[in-house]
């Protein structure tokens, strides 16, 4: 179980300014400005639980990353992830997690994936049967059978992807902290590595935290999201939640032939083309049925195709709801 | 160790993929200090004596300094590189490692390149060790291991010395190559030429002194006194001071981040 308490995170930045005078000025005197990287930040997350953390570039979900992982020291406020202290109790704690840092590797460029799994088993000191059976596992998950022998600089992306994730996974680790795993990937890749992480939780009941800017991510894999701005948790809750955030508007396209219909009540065009329209709706106004037959009623149309509002627009919008 | 073991072969099988690469840049390491070398020949050459001390007993101290200094660099080039890694995150990731820090900088890089300047070294040694003129003794051999185990570590805490400061300043310092590689380049003479205030400062602040000129003085039968000979031991108190500030920049980083 992962509980933050209050945790609090200031960090202290020199302030630079411009021009060459102010240059040599701050070599004698410097003004630093206090950043407040998190502030009272609290949550819970039970075992076996996926849980999303979203939130836009500097809102503090890497510096709540780096407390839980134990790399960073909070200001004040408790922390307790199955029952130890991250910063206090280091290496008893960093046993226990996994860590998949999406930009960097922690695989060597030049051996064999399975020489870097090797070292790993020793740096973690895995027992040798238990290694095994958990290479063995991974390796029919993540379809690596291919890969081990190869070194890792001629993987593409998406393959280093899946043996990134491996690699975190073979002491068995009860959380795995994933920090933007898809970023880079093609849409194959992020499939499966999608795939692949669910099957993780489902099957091992590992507890999965995952930073993420893609929402697709957050729409196929998480029940629980975590909004983090300005260094506050702004939202707890599943996606349906924050769904009720966002207005209701769904966007038709339709396409006619012959005469252009006339818009009712509750629809505006936001965009006209001939034999094209771009049509935004209000539900509290006029249903989606009721707007389709009125517009069938007096055109003859080709193709409507029905859309709600996409999370990466509902994430917008709540950014720009709590103006972060 | 047995992990130290390890990360020293995966080194080794990384390096061997550029094979080529490996054995042009040893061959220039070794040519490299062949030209010290060769400076040294000259004036030595001309000069016939430095302050008593002969062409071959100058070359000891030149063989002993270098091999020790080679010695440090290949394995602990960790520490050398380390501004590198607290640059790119992969601190971060010896962080969330279940394993000492220091075994983990320390680990991370290992360049085998450097044996062209041990081999300089070896070479010299086996012309210089016979040439002499010292009665070598069971005494005198282990005051010579002494020489190049001891000053390795030393050259070893200052690469520790350097890597903490760059928690403070992340780039790195080149006022601390005065030290290190300065202290390889100096090291070709005894310290002792170079006046009496560096060799104080070679003495007590940075012991440099205390695995090159000491226990010479010993090998050659200046001072007959034991305590010469081990006084390369004494340069090892050096580790603590540059562990702590190593320790007490880890703490630093972990309270505010890169």
């Amino acid at each position: 179980m992962i509980k933050l308490e209050n945790i609090n995170k200031t960090f202290r930045v020199a302030k630079r300014q411009g021009g060459f005078a102010r240059a040599v000025k701050a070599l004698f005197s410097r003004e630093y400005e206090i950043i407040h990287a998190l502030n009272n930040v609290s949550f819970t997350i039970n075992d076996g639980e996926m849980v999303g953390y979203i939130g836009p570039n500097g809102a503090g979900k890497s510096t709540t990353i780096k407390i839980m992982c134990g790399i960073l020291t909070p200001d004040n406020g408790i922390c307790e992830i199955d029952g130890r202290t991250p910063w206090l109790e280091r290496v008893a704690h960093v046993q226990h997690i996994g860590v998949v840092f999406g930009q960097r590797s922690q695989l060597w460029w030049d051996v064999p994936v399975v020489d870097s799994f090797e070292l790993i088993k020793d740096i973690y000191k895995v027992d040798s049967s238990l290694y095994q059976t958990n290479l063995d596992e991974l390796t029919e998950l993540l379809d690596l059978s291919e890969l081990l022998k190869t070194p890792t600089r001629s993987l593409s992306l998406g393959q280093r992807m899946r043996c990134e994730i491996a690699a975190s996974l073979l002491h068995s680790p009860k959380i795995l902290f994933l920090d933007e795993p898809t970023i880079g990937l093609d849409a194959v890749s992020k499939i499966a590595v999608r795939q692949f992480i669910k099957k993780i939780n489902a099957e091992r009941k590992t507890t999965v935290i995952l930073t993420t800017h893609d929402m697709q991510d957050i729409e196929a894999l998480t029940e629980r999201i975590l909004l983090i701005g300005k260094g506050k948790i702004l939202l707890d809750g599943n996606l349906a939640e924050l769904k009720k955030h966002s207005s209701e508007r769904k966007t038709l396209i339709v396409e006619y032939t012959g005469k252009a219909p006339t818009i009712s009540e509750g629809m505006t065009v936001s965009e006209a083309k001939d034999g094209r329209l771009i049509i935004v709706l209000d539900p509290t106004q006029l249903s989606v049925s009721e707007a389709i037959s009125q517009l069938a009623a007096q055109s003859d149309l080709i193709d409507v195709s029905v859309t709600g509002v996409s999370s990466e627009e509902m994430v917008a919008a709540l950014y720009e709801e709590y103006s972060i | 160790m047995r992990l130290y073991m390890k990360f020293f072969s995966m080194h080794m099988k990384s390096q061997m993929q550029y094979k080529l690469s490996f054995f042009l840049t040893m061959i220039g390491q070794f040519l490299v200090s062949f030209a010290i070398l060769l400076s040294l020949y000259f004036m030595m050459s001309r000069f016939n004596v430095v302050m008593g001390f002969t062409y071959e007993q100058v070359l000891l101290c030149f063989a002993s300094v270098l091999m020790g200094y080679s010695l440090a660099e290949m394995l602990g080039r960790g520490f050398d590189l380390f501004p590198r890694m607290l640059g790119n995150g992969e601190f971060d990731r010896a962080l969330v490692r279940p394993r000492s820090v220091i075994t983990q900088v320390l680990a991370s890089k290992m360049d085998f390149t450097r044996l062209g300047r041990i081999l300089q070294a070896a070479f010299v040694f086996i012309y210089a060790v016979p040439k002499s003129g010292v009665i070598w003794t069971r005494d005198k051999i282990l005051t010579l291991f002494l020489m190049v185990i001891c000053g390795s570590l030393v050259f070893f805490g200052l690469f520790i010395v350097y890597a903490a400061f760059s928690f403070f300043t992340v780039e790195g310092l080149e006022f601390m190559n005065i030290l290190t590689d300065g202290g390889r380049e100096f090291g070709r003479y005894p310290y002792a030429i170079y006046g009496e205030g560096i060799l104080k400062f070679l003495t007590y602040f940075v012991p440099l002194a205390l695995f090159q000129y000491y226990p010479l003085l010993y090998l050659l039968d200046i001072e007959k006194s034991k305590l010469y000979m081990f006084t390369p031991l004494l340069s090892l108190i050096f580790l603590l001071p540059a562990y702590a500030f190593f320790q007490y920049g880890v703490r630093k980083y972990k309270s505010t981040g890169s």
